[in-house]
């Protein structure tokens, strides 16, 4: 065990700092509250400039505009953007899920074709899995593709869809054999969201704002060029996109959650309570300090999942405990914001008493899809049960 | 940057944990507890021909030399076998305070001796106050004579020396000397004996510079942590292993998913224990600024954590949870003690908060 930074992984932070140094936006906390839809170019240009500066997807291979960074320099690239406080990338999907799916199941000409432009944001991602029948388990999917000539007719309907009112492209699993068992006759092709029969509608969530996406498709034409992997793999293409939301995606939401505790830390010291700040108050205190601990274990519980996946080379199902553990957290961190701000917790960013233009009014009411997003709590606990622990298969 | 065992590291693992199963089985642990002190004379002089007894201590002292690291992983397996006795006391707890703060010359009288396994020895800090805040310490050696009160002192029965923490400084003390009382307090912790110590004109001798002890007491807490990550461990190990061989409704009690979820939190909790544990170890060895704090994340982490492991496991276990019979309990027991021993979960909480939150304020006042 050794936690210091070998003289590659200094000169790689190094490199890194002074590239920050030169090109980190200074405007982006005039950006940083304002709606997406709003946002969203300047998210563009900074992953543009990212790119240019080869930041953009460091883990990628460097054939494929990546760095071959090692899952060290990868943790010291999310701890330099932590420091900074950088802004996201516009492409996140595309970045941190569905290009890695692509380097490992496409073939040349896929890679060829889709990388380049999803490093530089030129053609947004999006990932059409779950069903308004299929959530917890995806693998009974009913979006049907036939083949017809050289193409796939896709049929059917997708829910939850990030990026969907913004996406370019989507990774969709569709059912190409309905004959067989339900994980075996499903595959993954790549979908043009300008074909003809999609429709994307926006789906309006508990915050009021319509982050995901439902895609409706209608007899739209994908030719058999762009399946991803083999034709009735997709099961095991689309677990390897799991993987990787499971992993080291992860790893970028300690940025936002230092920066909310930090925030929350600085907020103890003019919210009064009981005739004092609130950071004398010895409960929240106590409530403040397991939050600091537990963003803190979050980072080492990363950390030791990538020294583990250096190994092997994948994310293991360890990961669970990693979407388990941010997600339950963010609930936390929100409930105790709620706690010290009081009345005040409740008010939207439109009200002109709103603090932090109402960061933690929306906070708290996103925070409740942290546990079912991305795979839910529970399904993530029958993950752990069965394939950490080895319990048999309860579903 | 490797957040992994290095292969030595492995080694050492691999050797304590086939150790403590080859000598320091339940069935020895069982004999163990209905004993006095819970100590073994056979069983110590192995660990000290191993190496255990000055693994962290520097080879002129006749210790083993190896660092914080290495201590975490010895701890954790000695958890995880539940070891009785005075290896915490006299080891990591005084061992690691005279290595702090004796001079050269006290070193060799009293910490060599535990090294080679020729001597045991404790440190008394806690009083009727039962706060581990240094400043409620009230006992204070007038011309090196000790007279009061000290409660919680693990393993004294077996010590040959005792380390007491006074207002005026770090004394240690003959057990045999003048004045000694030494009682037994009977509490939920079968494997580490408690007592309380009275003094009365005892005579002491002062150890060197006090300066050293907090870090000597923040190692010895990351330590205690690893010692309950081992402990987690095993009550996971055994509650799985349960999970997988008890039928009710003609299936194993582990399909369901009410029993598995509670398994993937014990699980969860366990693994987040290990890794603030060793961060903790890794940061004291190098002596990164932010040490104490990562001790007090891993000692708050674990002092709640080990309570929820060793809740859900009884749970799981359903009536044979609750016998004498199953060895759940012995470490359920262990873990309430760890859990107050050197502050619990409230109590680094208010230090994390000292540490971050106030520190957050002088930051924003300078600025």
């Amino acid at each position: 065990m050794d936690l210091n930074l070998t003289d590659e992984e200094l000169q790689f932070r190094d490199e890194l700092r002074a590239w920050l140094a030169a090109n980190l936006p200074k405007d982006w906390n005039e950006w940083r509250e304002k709606p997406i839809e709003v946002s969203f170019p300047y998210l563009r240009a900074w992953q543009r400039k990212l790119h240019e500066g080869g930041w953009a997807a460091v883990s990628w291979p460097k054939e494929y505009g990546g760095r071959s960074a090692s899952l060290m320099q990868q943790a010291i690239f999310w701890e330099e953007m932590t420091r900074v406080d950088a802004p996201p990338t516009a492409n996140t999907l595309g970045l941190g899920i569905i290009g890695p799916t692509i380097i490992a199941h496409g073939t040349e000409a896929q890679k060829k074709r889709y990388i380049p432009k999803i490093l530089s944001a030129e053609e947004i991602w999006c990932q059409g899995f779950s069903e308004p029948n299929a959530g917890s388990d995806l693998a009974g999917l009913q979006t049907e593709a036939r083949l017809e000539g050289g193409d796939y007719i896709v049929n059917g309907q997708k829910v939850w869809t990030s990026y969907g009112w913004v996406g370019d492209w989507c990774e969709v699993v569709v059912r190409t054999d309905p004959s067989v068992a339900k994980h075996k006759g499903l595959t993954v092709v790549l979908v043009d969201m300008k074909s003809p029969g999609v429709d994307v509608r926006p789906l309006r969530q508990m915050t009021g704002e319509s982050e995901f996406s439902e895609i409706f498709f209608r007899e739209v034409r994908v030719p058999v060029a762009n399946v991803l992997g083999s034709v009735n793999d997709g099961w095991n293409v689309a677990i390897s996109t799991l993987m990787h939301e499971r992993g080291a995606f992860g790893a970028r939401l300690h940025l936002l959650f230092k920066r909310s505790i930090d925030r929350l830390i600085e907020l103890s010291h003019s919210i009064q309570r009981n005739g004092s700040p609130a950071a004398k108050d010895p409960l929240i205190r106590q409530k403040l300090a397991q939050c600091y601990a537990e963003i803190e274990i979050m980072r080492l519980n990363q950390l030791r999942a990538f020294s583990r996946m250096a190994a092997t080379g994948m994310p293991g199902p360890e990961g669970s405990i990693l979407k388990i553990f941010w997600s339950e957290l963010n609930q936390r961190l929100q409930q105790i914001a709620q706690e010290m701000l009081g009345p005040y917790g409740q008010l939207l960013g439109a009200d002109r008493h709103a603090v932090d233009h109402g960061i933690w009014s929306y906070g708290y009411l996103r925070s409740r899809g942290n546990t079912i997003e991305a795979g839910t709590s529970e399904v993530q606990r029958n993950i752990i049960g069965h394939f950490v622990l080895g319990l048999p298969r309860s579903y | 940057m490797q957040f992994g065992l290095s292969d030595s590291q492995k080694l050492l693992q691999d050797s304590a944990r086939k150790f403590f199963a080859a000598e320091c089985p339940m069935s020895q642990v069982r004999r163990l507890i209905e004993t006095d002190t819970a100590y073994d004379s056979a069983l110590w002089s192995k660990m000290a021909e191993q190496g255990f007894t000055g693994i962290i201590f520097a080879d002129e002292y006749d210790g083993t030399g190896l660092g914080t690291v290495e201590l975490i992983l010895l701890m954790e397996e000695a958890g995880r076998a539940l070891l009785p006795g005075p290896f915490f006391s006299t080891v990591v707890l005084a061992g690691g305070v005279l290595n702090a703060i004796g001079t050269a010359e006290q070193k060799k009288k009293y910490l060599a001796p535990i090294c080679r396994g020729e001597r045991r020895s404790t440190v008394a800090i806690l009083e009727s106050s039962a706060s581990w805040e240094p400043a409620s310490v009230q006992l204070s050696a007038v011309n090196g004579k000790l007279n009061g009160e000290k409660l919680f002192v693990p393993d004294a029965a077996a010590a040959d020396s005792l380390i007491v923490v006074a207002r005026n400084g770090v004394f240690v003390v003959d057990a045999d000397a003048p004045g000694v009382h030494i009682e037994p307090m009977s509490a939920m912790d079968l494997t580490r004996k408690l007592y309380s110590l009275r003094f009365e004109n005892t005579p002491s001798e002062k150890l060197g510079d006090p300066a050293g002890l907090p870090k000597a007491l923040d190692v010895a807490t990351a330590a205690l942590a690893a010692e309950m990550v081992g402990g987690m461990q095993r009550t996971l190990d055994i509650t799985v292993e349960y999970a997988k061989t008890r039928k009710q409704f003609g299936k194993p009690i582990g399909v369901f998913q009410a029993v598995q979820h509670q398994c993937a939190d014990m699980y969860l909790e366990t693994e987040s224990s290990r890794s603030a544990s060793y961060y903790a170890a890794w940061a004291l060895e190098e002596n990164v600024p932010d040490a104490a704090l990562a001790v007090s994340i891993a000692k708050m982490y674990a002092s709640d954590a080990s309570r929820a492991v060793g809740n859900r496991g009884i749970q799981v276990h359903g009536g044979m949870g609750f016998t004498w019979e199953n060895d759940l309990h012995l470490y359920y027991r262990r873990a309430k003690a760890s859990e107050t021993m050197l502050g619990d979960a409230i109590f680094h909480r208010e230090r994390i908060a000292r540490l971050a939150i106030d520190s957050a304020a002088r930051t924003a006042k300078s600025a």
